[in-house]
């Protein structure tokens, strides 16, 4: 349970998931914008890890 | 239907809700009859909460003199009833050592982040806005 991709892909399907049965009633839009959510928050986070890869701690 | 929901809750009935949604997760949404919604908050939430604390993630302790802490604390209340039984379990201690010791802390804070949301869903489901 130490990979980090793994984590981050765990925690952004959970937050998806919430924020997609709270915001939409029917399940075929809960379905697109949970998907939607979902590859938001995994494509930044790649995005912004790659963005900081050049810089040093 | 839906706005003879707020028509049938009084305001003592609110509170209730709220209370009940707060302490187990989806609970107010079943109580509404959104059993599909109400069994995703029942599984998801908690499942995030425990993930967090298998990952030595801390329950952090009401601690005024440290803004971020007591405001993670009550971030960490707003889980309900898992909240309560890990205390009452010993769990939460969090590992600072670990390597997952962060995410921990962040399954944990948002796990209870979210029930506030969804508390506030059902209060708004119960006023029949939606």
């Amino acid at each position: 349970m130490a990979s980090h991709l793994l984590l981050l892909v765990l925690f952004s399907f959970f937050v998806s998931l919430v924020f997609a049965v709270i915001a939409k009633d029917d399940a075929v839009e809960q379905l697109h914008f949970g998907g939607l959510l979902f590859a938001g928050f995994v494509a930044a986070a790649v995005v912004l890890g790659w963005l900081m890869y050049p810089f040093p701690l | 239907m839906r706005a003879g929901a707020a028509e049938q809750t009084p305001s003592g009935g609110l509170v209730l809700l709220c209370l009940a949604s707060w302490a187990v997760p989806g609970l107010g949404h079943l109580w509404f009859g959104r059993r599909a919604k109400g069994l995703v908050f029942v599984v998801a939430l908690p499942l995030m909460f425990a993930i967090g604390l298998v990952l030595h993630g801390r329950i952090f302790p009401f601690e005024v003199s440290d803004l971020l802490v007591a405001l993670a604390a009550v971030a960490d209340l707003g889980i309900g009833a898992p909240y309560v039984a890990a205390i009452a379990m010993g769990l939460g201690e969090g590992q600072v050592r670990s390597v997952t010791y962060e995410y921990g802390n962040a399954f944990i804070i948002v796990a209870g982040l979210l029930n506030f949301l969804v508390v506030i869903d059902a209060y708004d489901v119960a006023l029949g806005r939606k």
